[in-house]
């Protein structure tokens, strides 16, 4: 029992803790562990902790304080290069005085590979990106995409069984970014390699994780699968992370089991359900999806709790409305709806009547 | 794909007459109208500078280069107060052209050098003419100035006359000189640039053995400059690296510390080099203070090549560390960080990704210190003694003590040349857009 949970950790971070100066931690006390083959997302704003994780597993950092362990073993005192983990950098550190064949065939000449079987293994990874008749080329001759299918190429080339990257897609436009987001995962899950991938864009960890581990103020916030770090999230921090949210504030009335009413800043009560509120009297912050809010009557579902609201402005976005609303005195109330052929179009002064279950109504800490 | 390959082909097919304007003119001649106003702007603005260049760079050069062929001293006199120019030692250069080279100086030959000697003297230009003769054959500037002081006395047979005056004038080489100086365009003073000479027949060959010294002088330049080229670069290297990777405010500290011999005068340098190195000076009395040393056996590390090379050495440094910095600067750091993680040791990550891409700044901190060395004049002057000389101090020496400018042009002109050499070299080895100063 014991050895198949030693089986499944694959990357273990056991109450780590790193600080630079002494005086602030910027990891506080991470704990994690990582399954073979899974695809792990460190998301988090900047400072949150989340590269200088990467770089402790990587071995460019030391921690202060705990255990990595790597299939088992503490790589604690392992160097950088013992450790057999393939990188993606964030400005791909191509070497720029190789051509794209040398820098792939690096990781293989420093482990003393033959010639021969050098040069196999390049070509199946440059075959692998697509990019087979760029070795000749230098990395300056390349574009950004291009530059980052080698990077990738040069950090799978000697087969590790764990690859990190970090922010890997940063300096790409939007839609070369939607096209590398999905190579990278189908890469990664057909070679079966284990994947750390550190970003601070919400919808690249959405799209490509297995799970997502929210980092903020050096602590893992939630540790979650996309779908259930998106509608259930542990906190307001993570709620207001990930994804859109109209939040309103007020104080907890009554709890009881998984239904609580909160009484907004403005005298309306409504019925949520609580995540981290656990007595009456507590402050709430009340958090609801856009796409969750209905107001047409027809559509809207039994049990549905409705209030009033006057719309303030509509905005045409071809595949959605967006609708901003006043609501419960929060001006900046957001719903989307999808461009249906059925679908209302409100219009500014409109007085209408919204609606959403309680279950997707979550309140949270303030 | 296949549009594109097309294009041209089509574009050939329905355009083949010139392009023109909206209004009918040639395309081109607009353009070169449109464009002339701001060409001659540009060259207007860099005008001042190409005169500055002109001026005081290709002017001087090419004098010196010229002079380094061309000498007078044996065909023509100046008058200084009148400026008039006079033609001497016509009679003999007549003589000289009508006869080989090897032909036995006979009576016409001496008559003709009676004759130039009586102009010598009428001119006072005996000392000049045997001034020339004198940087190949020395002894000859008495032989002269005192026959011409006798010109008027000379009788036929002049032979006997001039031979009576003085046995060397039977010499071979003293005429094999002559012949040389006759006209005013000669390589002879290459050839003593690089130890060499003619014999009376006119064959090049090596000069007396303990009168060889300019090759020996190259030698020596052309070594110490490498050695002192290496010493800047092992010691420039950290330094560079160092103040490549520490935080800006720091590494900004710490340049003022190597740029602050860049704002002291040079001669104080060199005289604290003085100062420390020698053999009373501060770092032998330290040495012999703390028992490394016996009061007799004190290093002389001043007044030979040990302190050229640590003065200079010391003085280069800046321009070794400057190109260095500035190609490290901008270098990644993540560069050597893919490679550790690509599974370099740091050594590799070093030889393999850091140090390649530092090449640049290696030759031009290398170019830059070893040109500068190759002509440096003061510091070995000062501290170098007898065999700390460079081929710079010999140059100055010709131009200040002997005044053989044509020499120290020769000496000048090869040392240009040597330096063109290695730059070619350089270019077709590394390439010279290879080359990052700053």
């Amino acid at each position: 029992m014991a050895n198949s949970s030693r089986n499944n950790a694959f990357v273990e971070f056991e109450r780590v803790q790193k600080s630079y100066d002494g005086e602030n931690l910027v990891v506080k006390d991470l704990n994690l562990t990582l399954p073979r083959g899974e695809f792990l997302t460190m998301l988090g704003p900047s400072g949150s902790g989340k590269t200088t994780c990467l770089m402790m597993l990587a071995g460019f950092e030391t921690a202060t304080h705990g255990d990595i362990r790597l299939d088992g073993v503490s790589i604690n005192h392992i160097p950088p290069h013992k450790r057999g983990i393939g990188m993606v950098f964030q400005n791909y550190a191509l070497f720029p005085h190789m051509t794209i064949a040398e820098n792939l065939s690096f990781p293989l000449e420093v482990r003393g590979m033959g010639k021969s079987e050098r040069e196999q293994k390049v070509k199946r990874a440059l075959d692998m990106v697509e990019m087979g008749a760029f070795g000749g080329r230098r990395p300056s001759q390349l574009s950004g995409g291009q530059q980052q299918r080698i990077a990738l190429a040069r950090a799978l080339v000697f087969e590790p069984e764990l690859v990190l990257m970090d922010e890997p897609l940063g300096a790409l436009d939007k839609q070369l970014r939607e096209k590398m987001q999905f190579e990278i995962t189908r890469l990664a899950h057909n070679l079966g390699i284990t994947t750390v991938y550190v970003t601070h864009d919400q919808t690249e960890a959405l799209t490509m994780s297995d799970r997502v581990a929210v980092f903020n103020d050096g602590r893992i916030q939630q540790l979650a699968p996309p779908n259930e770090l998106y509608e259930a999230p542990v906190n307001s921090f993570v709620a207001q992370f990930i994804g859109e949210n109209n939040t309103m504030e007020g104080t907890i009335k009554e709890i009881t089991g998984n239904q609580a009413l909160v009484q907004l800043d403005d005298g309306e009560v409504i019925r949520c359900k609580p995540v981290n509120v656990y007595k009456p009297g507590e402050r709430a912050r009340v958090s609801i999806r856009p796409e969750r809010v209905e107001y047409n009557k027809d559509r809207m579902q039994e049990g549905a709790h409705t209030i009033k609201a006057e719309v303030l402005e509509f905005i045409y976005m071809g595949d959605i409305f967006r609708t901003r609303l006043k609501v419960a005195g929060n001006e900046e109330f957001i719903i989307k709806t999808r461009n249906a052929p059925d679908q209302v179009r409100l219009q500014a002064g409109q007085q209408i009547e919204i609606g959403w279950m309680p279950e997707d109504c979550h309140a949270l800490d303030a | 794909m296949s549009d594109a390959t097309l294009s041209p082909a089509a574009m050939a097919d329905t355009m083949p007459e010139q392009l023109t304007t909206a209004d009918g003119k040639p395309l081109k001649q607009a353009l070169i109208r449109a464009q002339s106003h701001a060409r001659r702007r540009a060259f207007l603005l860099v005008a001042p500078l190409l005169a500055f260049i002109l001026l005081t760079f290709v002017m001087p050069i090419g004098q010196m280069l010229h002079r380094s062929v061309h000498n007078e001293g044996f065909t023509w006199h100046e008058d200084v107060a009148s400026g008039e120019r006079t033609r001497i030692m016509a009679n003999l250069s007549q003589w000289f052209d009508q006869n080989e080279l090897g032909t036995e100086p006979g009576e016409a030959a001496f008559a003709a050098l009676a004759a130039d000697l009586v102009v010598l003297r009428e001119v006072k230009a005996a000392g000049q003419a045997g001034t020339r003769i004198n940087y190949e054959r020395s002894g000859s500037r008495s032989m002269f100035t005192k026959a011409a002081r006798r010109a008027q006395r000379l009788e036929a047979p002049f032979k006997e006359a001039i031979v009576d005056l003085d046995e060397d004038w039977l010499d071979p080489d003293l005429w094999r000189v002559m012949r040389d100086a006759s006209s005013s365009y000669t390589a002879n003073f290459y050839l003593a640039a690089l130890d060499r000479t003619k014999d009376a027949d006119g064959n090049v060959t090596p000069v007396n053995e303990n009168r060889q010294v300019y090759v020996k002088l190259f030698q020596r330049t052309l070594f110490l400059s490498i050695v002192i080229t290496f010493m800047t670069f092992i010691l420039a290297y950290p330094i560079a690296h160092l103040l490549a990777t520490l935080p800006l405010a720091k590494s900004n500290l710490l340049m003022i510390l190597v740029l602050l011999p860049f704002w002291t005068s040079l001669l104080v340098r060199t005289t604290s080099w003085m100062v420390l190195l020698q053999s009373q000076g501060v770092v032998n009395d330290a040495l012999v203070s703390t028992g490394i040393l016996a009061d007799d056996n004190r290093l002389e590390m001043m007044y030979n090549q040990a302190g050229t090379l640590i003065a200079m050495t010391h003085i280069l440094l800046p321009f070794m560390v400057l190109p260095l910095y500035s190609v490290m600067r901008p270098i990644n750091p993540s560069y050597v960080r893919a490679a550790r993680s690509l599974g370099a040791t740091s050594w590799t990550a070093f030889r393999r990704v850091y140090f390649p891409q530092t090449v640049p700044g290696i030759g031009a901190g290398a170019l830059l210190v070893f040109i500068l060395a190759v002509g440096y004049y003061i510091t070995p002057a000062l501290v170098g003694g007898a065999d700390g000389q460079l081929i710079s101090n010999l140059i100055a020496f010709h131009m200040q003590n002997s005044l053989n400018w044509s020499l120290a042009a020769a000496l000048a002109a090869l040392l240009l040349g040597g330096i063109l050499l290695l730059y070619w070299l350089y270019d077709r080895l590394v390439g010279i857009d290879n080359l990052k100063l700053g």
